[in-house]
């Protein structure tokens, strides 16, 4: 891998930046591998990476249908952030935020990570109650929420000039989350596959996986794709929002179902707001680019969908819920607005599991699953290389389901 | 946004309405016949078709009736509305 650094932007410099290598490379499809993943979304490289970093699997190929980055991973609002409710969840979140902080480092990639703050402003007193549990229980894992006064909110945000106490919904709370963060999401795709590349991890774009294949002794035999049958003893799922659609192809059912989140981004213009701004009440939330455009994000289409455009009526209310705090964004032209299909178990928690047919894994229902890249990557090829849980995400496997014993986790747009 | 044909007042738009999930058989009588697995596929495992899907969806700001929509998940076409019948 040829190492980024200042030297190394110079030296290219002299040869006007035509020699630079290629960031991962293209290889032919084998017959076999070790292990195949499927999907090469963030959670799919992610694995590949830690899989040929940490446990010495080299052997892999990741699959995947369209082009790396084409996914949820470069498609999601990047709120990085640790403010969760269950005592399961606190801990894989925090491990993940921490893993962000030093990933830049770790990939030799800058990923302009940005810690940040997120501030949730609170509107009603249910959702006052729920974040106090949370803060309560978050303190025990040493994840920070502090409450904050009213004021202290519009002077750190000070185009919040709506939720004043004449407006249907005042704002009677705030709380503080300092590990809330936001970076680059093309740059985790790239950084992770650049990575994963350079340890001889093959990637293959272009290659969609139509079914699962299993053995007569009810073991996996591999997957069946556009470009032929591929075989492997290990074949991991990591498709985000599509995982039934293969899991269905050998008969396993899932509590999982689809759904379309949307985001919508305004023209640039100069800073103004340098923290992620939640506000769980009215359902919308957003943060500032370095580039200076506001990403905007708001409620699920209500239906199950697996398209990825925007529905008209999540725009409308998501726009109208900003306005609402932030009167002064009328003036403000959107530019941009797409969708992106993801799954959710009914507690809204991840599923990072073995499965019942031997062979088979999958890493599924990442609703808010950008932030937890590198811990699910980490973990799932923990469970992958070893065939055991790791210890942050024993909780998360599809043995919870067997004894409905749900991880409810209310998140930020689920309805949960 | 879905404009959905009400069998009891006509066409209405989305806002009209809440999603109430897919479909699913009411819950019969004999419930204590399965076994703890297919019962706990009953409550939990649902319809996640890619493409064309029955779901439930209710008149909360009209009629106030169920509905079962037909639908499919990728273009959002209604194919087909009717009233949910309680079987
Ligand atoms: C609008 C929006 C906003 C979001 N905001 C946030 C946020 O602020 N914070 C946060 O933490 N999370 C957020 N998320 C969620 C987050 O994006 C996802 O949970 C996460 O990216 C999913 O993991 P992934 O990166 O591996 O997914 P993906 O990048 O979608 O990777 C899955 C890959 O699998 C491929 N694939 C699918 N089927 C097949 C097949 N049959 N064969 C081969 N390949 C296949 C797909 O093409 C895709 O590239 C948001 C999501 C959306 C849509
Ligand atoms: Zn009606």
């Amino acid at each position: 891998m040829q190492k980024y650094s200042l030297y190394s932007l110079v030296r290219n410099s002299f040869t006007r930046h035509r020699n630079w290598s290629p960031a991962w490379i293209n290889h032919d499809l084998k017959k076999s591998y070790d292990v195949i993943i499927i999907g090469g979304g963030g959670h799919g490289l992610a694995t590949a990476y830690y899989l040929a970093k940490g446990y010495g699997v080299t052997n892999i190929a990741v699959l995947e249908r369209g082009w790396l980055g084409g996914g949820n991973v470069a498609r999601n609002t990047v709120t990085i952030r640790s403010n969760y409710l269950r005592q399961e969840s606190i801990p894989f979140f925090i491990k993940s935020v921490e893993m962000y902080e030093g990933l830049s480092n770790e990939l030799n990639f800058n990923l302009m990570h940005s810690r940040r703050s997120m501030i949730d402003i609170i509107q009603t007193y249910p959702k006052l109650r729920e974040i106090t549990r949370k803060m309560y229980t978050m303190d025990i894992f040493g994840s920070t929420y502090k409450p904050i006064s009213v004021s202290e909110i519009r002077r750190r945000i000070p185009t919040l000039t709506g939720g004043g106490k004449d407006s249907r919904l005042p704002i009677i709370a705030g709380m503080v989350h300092p590990e809330g963060a936001v970076n680059r999401h093309d740059a985790v795709a790239w950084g992770y596959a650049r990575a994963a590349s350079s340890l001889g991890v093959e990637i293959h774009q272009n290659t969609k996986v139509n079914s699962l294949l299993k053995n007569d002794d009810g073991t996996i035999r591999g997957v069946s794709t556009v470009k032929g049958e591929i075989w492997a003893d290990r074949v991991a799922v990591a498709v985000s929002g599509h995982t039934t659609q293969l899991t269905d192809t050998v008969g396993l059912r899932l509590p999982l179902r689809s759904f379309n989140l949307s985001a919508f981004v305004s023209e640039p213009v100069k800073p103004m707001i340098d923290v992620v701004v939640n506000c769980p009440d009215l359902g919308v939330y957003l943060s500032q680019t370095a580039k200076g455009e506001l990403v905007i994000g708001g409620a699920p289409d209500p239906g199950q969908s697996f398209r990825r455009g925007t529905n008209q009526l999540v725009f409308e209310r998501t726009v109208g819920a900003m306005l609402e705090l932030f009167p002064s964004f009328k003036k403000l032209k959107l530019l941009r607005q797409w969708g992106g299909t993801v799954d959710i178990a009914p507690d809204a928690s991840p599923i990072i599991s073995e499965t019942e047919i031997p062979g088979l894994y999958i890493t599924a229902g990442w609703w808010g699953g950008y932030k937890a890249i590198p811990a699910g990557g980490l973990t799932f090829a923990n469970l992958i290389a070893t065939n055991t849980p790791h210890q942050l995400t024993k909780s998360f496997t599809l043995d919870r389901f067997k004894t409905l014993d749900y991880i409810l986790e209310p998140g930020t747009t689920t309805r949960v | 946004m879905l404009i959905i044909d009400c069998p009891f007042c006509g066409p209405r738009d989305e806002r009209e309405f809440e999603y109430c999930g897919p479909y699913r058989k009411s819950r019969s009588d004999n419930m204590d016949d399965l076994s703890a697995s297919d019962f706990i596929e009953y409550l939990i495992v649902p319809e996640n078709p890619e493409g064309v899907g029955r779901e439930f969806w209710w008149h909360k700001r009209g009629c106030g009736e169920w509905l079962l929509v037909v639908r499919d998940t990728k273009t959002h076409q209604i194919l087909s509305t009717a009233e949910a019948d309680a079987e």
